[in-house]
């Protein structure tokens, strides 16, 4: 049970350090989130239920995620519109899409066909599924983790981070800030749409409504992680944000285990999660008018 | 270095709250300039760096750098020739970023890669630089520059300016928010900077006697015109009153106090 809540998380924990990048790196509130998970798991279900690979499919998948992310930067930056909007309306686009990803249907299962996660199970012989699962979980978000942590260091990374902060210095550097919209909103969309195909092939199945209340969600991990500890090192944030994905996928599963006591149905938890977001943004909103420090990035 | 020809800047252009900020200036920055800027609110100082840094775009005129028409090409662009600091320190630096990530990013201008550039080596160079402001700052280079202090970190913005070596540094009355102690070592630095490195610049000020001890051309900006264009021996000898007298003279106009027009 642990297990697979922890593997739940770590799944869950690719998608939250996305947000964790529009949300506060940027300072770009992107709600194309809702529809990039979704996108995600359609294309890397139809990659692999059409035989084209499991690889191909996950880097497909991270490809259409960072396209629908660069879609969203491009309507903000060409037209003007706030961010808000901006992402509505490709999340919006994007649900007609993955129905056409998914060959016209609302959902597709991947029965009888090799995923990365059977195949993780068949690698792990006669260790249980569920810790083996957790392993390649641990190996597979730990490598993107570090991933984000090098590109932060690199000086686009280092710009990146400036950008959400202060746009008036990036531009003054002689840096398009249009082009870092579209760098940081596509890779975090990519990292959303990554997760989505790690979710659809552990659960089995790809859905066009997977990613309703994906960012709210995703929100939520991250604040919940931001409540966890302190620092202003790239390397800690993204702890934090991993964290707070397990964190509030356990949140869920104790929701959903024991809500039935209090006559909570699965349909509730949204309303929960809302709530959870309601409760972090009032906590850090006392928190910083006691005067402690904001966070901020290395 | 800078020609700027019959520009101007209309602001809401048609509707009730149009209003003409600049009208049909034409300038000639030599290179080597330190050009100081004085003239009252709303005269169109800022108005003035805006249009040459492209952060707004001209209703007629041009604008040319180093002889390239620049008049329509975005801010970004423009920002490889130039430097700029505002008046609010908190706007050349990004506070949540560290001390050496900050000078890291502004080390060179342009488009930033998948490069690390960030090493010892870099480093070392950064705490040399620091060294110069006698501000303790080389020691603080992983500290987030938000925790600096207003005079800190203007005079870290000035560094992190020059440390590109701009064709043009544009300077918007950057010491104005300061402490009048902090002030004048931001100002020495200034002074310094633009020698030592043999900067072009333009420094915008209210403060009177700055702006006649500070560079070889002043300039009196009123509502949006250039007035006065003093520079070399006039410029040498000039003193507060003569440059009242001058504003007096030109508009022929009599203010109830000085302080209407300028802040001595
Ligand atoms: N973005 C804008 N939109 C509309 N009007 C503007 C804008 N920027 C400046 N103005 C107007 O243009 C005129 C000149 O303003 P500007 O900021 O250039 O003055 P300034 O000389 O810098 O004054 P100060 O000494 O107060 O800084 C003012 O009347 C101002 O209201
Ligand atoms: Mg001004």
């Amino acid at each position: 049970m642990i297990e697979g809540i922890l593997v739940d998380g770590l799944i869950f924990a690719v998608m939250a350090m996305g947000v964790f990048i529009t949300f506060r790196v940027l300072n770009f509130p992107d709600l194309t989130v809702d529809g990039s998970f979704a996108t995600g798991a359609a294309v890397a279900t139809m990659c692999i239920t059409n035989g084209l690979g499991i690889f191909p499919g996950l880097l497909l998948a991270f490809a259409s995620g960072a396209a629908a992310g660069a879609v969203t930067a491009i309507i903000h930056n060409r037209l003007k519109v706030p961010n808000l909007l901006a992402g509505i309306l490709t999340m919006t686009m994007l649900y007609s899409i993955n129905i056409r990803i998914l060959g016209g249907r609302a959902n597709v299962a991947l029965l009888r066909v090799d995923t990365i996660i059977s195949n993780v199970i068949k690698l792990g012989g006669s260790i249980p599924r569920e810790w083996t699962l957790l392993i390649f979980m641990i190996l597979f978000t730990g490598t993107i983790k570090v991933l984000l942590d090098v590109f932060f260091h690199t000086d686009l990374g280092v710009t990146l981070g400036a950008m959400g902060d202060n746009e008036q210095m990036v531009i003054s550097q002689g840096v398009n800030p249009k082009t870092m919209k579209v760098l940081g909103v596509g890779l975090s969309n990519g990292l959303v749409a990554l997760s989505g195909a790690m979710l659809a092939q552990y659960q089995g199945f790809a859905d066009a409504n997977l990613g309703i209340g994906m960012v709210v969600q995703g929100l939520a991990a991250v604040m919940l992680g931001e409540f966890l500890f302190r620092s202003n090192k790239i390397g800690m944030l993204t702890v934090q944000v991993i964290l707070g994905a397990i964190l509030y996928k356990a949140l869920m599963f104790l929701g959903r285990y024991y809500g039935y006591y209090i006559n909570l149905t699965p349909s509730d938890l949204k309303l929960l999660t809302g709530i959870l977001v309601i409760i972090s943004l009032s906590i850090a909103k006392t928190r910083n008018t006691v005067g402690s420090k904001k966070w901020g990035i290395k | 270095m800078i020609d700027i020809s019959n520009i101007s800047k209309t602001f809401n252009l048609g509707t009730v709250n149009e209003n003409t900020a600049i009208r049909d200036i034409s300038l000639n920055v030599r290179k080597g300039d330190f050009i100081t800027i004085v003239g009252s609110n709303g005269a169109g100082k800022t108005t003035l760096l805006n249009l040459i840094t492209g952060s707004i775009l001209p209703s007629t005129g041009t604008i040319k750098i180093l002889g390239k028409d620049v008049t329509r090409s975005p801010e970004y662009k423009r920002a490889a020739y130039i430097g700029r600091i505002f008046q609010n320190p908190t706007l050349g630096t990004s506070g949540k970023l560290s001390l050496e990530d900050n000078m890291n990013i502004c080390s060179k201008k342009g488009f930033k890669g998948l490069k690390i550039s960030l090493n010892a080596k870099q480093r070392d160079l950064f705490k040399k630089e620091l060294v110069a402001l006698e501000m303790g700052l080389e020691d603080r280079l992983k500290d987030n520059v938000g925790l600096l202090s207003g005079g800190q970190r203007q005079a870290l913005t000035l560094l992190m300016t020059v440390l590109s070596r701009p064709a043009l540094l544009l300077l918007d009355e950057h010491t104005a928010a300061l402490d009048p102690r902090n002030a004048e070592i931001v100002l020495g630095l200034t002074q310094r900077f633009i020698d030592d490195y043999k900067l072009t610049s333009m420094m915008i000020t209210h403060n009177m006697k700055h702006a006649i001890e500070f560079g070889n051309r002043l300039l009196m900006m009123d509502r949006g015109e250039i007035i006065l264009d003093v520079s070399g021996d006039e410029k040498r000898t000039l003193t507060v009153e003569k440059l009242v007298n001058k504003f007096h003279e030109i508009r022929q106009t009599e203010y109830v106090t000085d302080e209407a027009l300028l802040t001595l």
